[in-house]
């Protein structure tokens, strides 16, 4: 048994979108990719902003 | 010695406010006339819905900050505004009345010399039988977190509800959108995964069922037509990055809805396929529609020239083109630069308070002609720098003249950055964080998506829950006109 994957069976919409597996949530928390991920994210939410102005 | 008056001191009016003072200095006069004499960073309500902020937080008395800045502070609601002064004197002037404890209800007349609009939505609950209480207010069925007061409030439904699933009651929670015209649908996105997250949390969430509803044609569209973004190689659409968010959470949706009717514990809703619904609940977060605030406007002779200012949604009249036609024809150049009234020069408009030329997203209509289309967002990005847009351009033609270049903020050459937090602690909160470049889709620009998909993005993670507390902590350091507030962006 897969537990990412047991929400597909509860809804027809559910069935027919894609869920995350175990690797991807992982990385939703791991504090090093994700201090990385926040110096990315930081980065190209300046640049909207500068373009933006 | 000129006097610019500001009509509301929100994201955009409190942002212009603060500008136009410090770049006109002493030499002329800022006025802000608004009703609350708190502050409120309106997108830190949903944590306070949760219970997981208090007001005091997400609030802070304006009155102080004011003060020192050298703004004159006016607590009143405006009612009128008579651009053409009256019989015998030129000087256009606003009727303000009082919302001041001991000073309640007594009316003022005060000129200008520059006005902006920045007022905002008008939370029209009315618009849908059983969300207000007729009077123009809330009801007593459903829960909102537009305003800190109504968050605090959703917060004691919701912990009634959790009490109940804690005492082995299975809860029904509907959360998304009062009417099939809303906007607003970030809000009502980041509400429900917080209680989503909070009920995991008390461990109550497999006695919950929650639900999603709202008018837009698909999930994911937010009022802007959907997004695209970059993920895993791919360019996809918003619509698989938010069916997955719902269907991981387990959050069921309808869509394309609108709210028809708020009875005691059910709706009834109109899909766009015309047929009729019903949904109930034990505890609903509806956003209502909006509308402009409702401001009458009158010439010097006194004949009504509310149409010369305002649309008839109540919004105002800019530099949009508002005969664009149809779908096919809307282009990205429809949106307002300026955001200045044509009729009268030296009134603007600033934030939600100006009217778009059209939607974002495609227009959609039911069989029965019921309109079930999401409204365009004005989120606080663009509200902030529109406001600041606007006060460079008054301060110009303060200084230089009347005949000056105005200044440009075009939401369809301007980005929007929002954050979607579930949870508040540090560690383990999860974030949706998106950014959309830019808001308008410029098809002529970028063919295919109508967007730059380098800077429109979105993921999931703990990191977009840290930028959201640090936006939290930054955006009320700058409101309060904190040292270096002017370095931190709108
Ligand atoms: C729950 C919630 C969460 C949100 N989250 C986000 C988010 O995460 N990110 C984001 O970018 N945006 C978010 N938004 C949207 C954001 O709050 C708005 O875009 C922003 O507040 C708009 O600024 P504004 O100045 O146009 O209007 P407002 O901030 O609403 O200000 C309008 C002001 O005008 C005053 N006023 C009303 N009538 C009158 C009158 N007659 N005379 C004088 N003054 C008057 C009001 O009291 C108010 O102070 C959220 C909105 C909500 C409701």
């Amino acid at each position: 048994m897969v537990k990412e994957e047991l929400n597909f069976a509860k809804s027809d919409d559910f069935n027919l979108t894609m869920l995350p597996g175990k690797f991807a949530k992982a990385m939703r928390t791991c504090k090093i990719w994700q201090l990385f991920r926040f110096m990315v994210i930081n980065v190209k939410m300046l640049i909207v902003v500068s373009k933006s102005h | 010695m000129a006097k610019l008056v500001i009509m509301g001191g929100g994201v955009a009016g409190h942002t212009t406010a603060t500008f136009a003072k410090k770049w006109l200095g002493n030499g002329h006069e800022v006025v802000v006339v608004t009703p609350n004499s708190q502050w409120n960073w309106i997108p830190s309500n949903i944590w306070v819905g949760v219970g997981q902020m208090e007001k005091s937080e997400v609030t802070f008395p304006l009155a102080p900050v004011y003060e020192k800045a050298g703004i004159v502070y006016k607590q009143a609601l405006a009612t009128t505004i008579h651009p053409e002064g009256r019989e015998g004197d030129d000087t256009p002037f606003i009727v303000i009345k009082s919302t001041e404890e001991g000073a309640n209800g007594e009316t003022e007349e005060l000129t200008y010399d520059y006005l902006v609009n920045a007022t905002g939505p008008k939370l029209n609950f009315d618009a849908t039988p059983g969300l207000g209480n007729g009077q123009g207010q809330m009801g007593d069925k459903t829960v909102s977190v537009c305003t800190a007061e109504h968050a605090v409030h959703a917060n004691e439904e919701l912990t009634k509800v959790f009490e109940k699933a804690k005492a082995g009651e299975r809860q029904k929670i509907l959360v998304g959108t009062g009417h099939g015209t809303c906007t607003c649908q970030g809000a009502a996105f980041e509400y429900i995964f917080n209680i989503e997250h909070e009920a995991k949390k008390a461990g109550v969430r497999d006695m919950l069922d929650i639900k999603w509803i709202s008018n837009e044609a698909f999930l994911g569209d937010f009022g802007m037509g959907g997004l695209h973004m970059k993920v895993g190689g791919y360019t996809v659409s918003s619509k698989i990055f938010a069916e997955s968010l719902y269907a991981e959470r387990d959050v069921e949706w309808i869509i394309g809805a609108h709210t028809s009717k708020v009875e005691e514990g059910k709706i009834e809703y109109e899909l766009l396929d015309g047929t009729m619904h019903e949904e109930e609940f034990d505890f609903a977060m509806l956003i209502p529609p909006f509308s402009g605030v409702g401001f009458k406007a009158y010439a010097k002779d006194g004949a009504d020239i509310t149409d010369k200012l305002f649309m008839p949604n109540g919004f105002m009249i800019v530099d949009a083109k508002y005969d664009a036609g149809a779908y096919e024809n809307w282009k990205a150049s429809d949106w307002p630069e300026t955001y200045q009234n044509p009729s009268f020069g030296n009134i603007f408009a600033a934030g939600i308070a100006f009217a778009p030329p059209h939607l974002i997203s495609k227009p959609m209509t039911s069989p029965n002609g019921t309109a079930i289309n999401p409204t365009p967002p004005r989120t606080g990005m663009p509200a902030g720098i529109i406001g600041k847009a606007v006060a460079h351009s008054v301060c110009d033609m303060i200084k230089k003249g009347d005949d000056v270049e105005l200044h440009k903020a075009s939401m369809a050459e301007m980005g929007a950055a929002c954050v979607a937090s579930a949870g508040k602690g540090v560690l383990n909160g999860t974030a949706a964080a998106m950014t959309v470049y830019p808001v308008v889709p410029d098809f002529e620009k970028y063919p295919g998506t109508g967007r730059d998909t380098k800077y429109t993005f979105g993921e999931i993670g703990l990191a977009g829950h840290w930028i959201k507390h640090i936006l939290h902590h930054m955006f009320i350091w700058k409101a309060k006109l904190k040292p270096g507030w002017t370095l931190i962006p709108e």
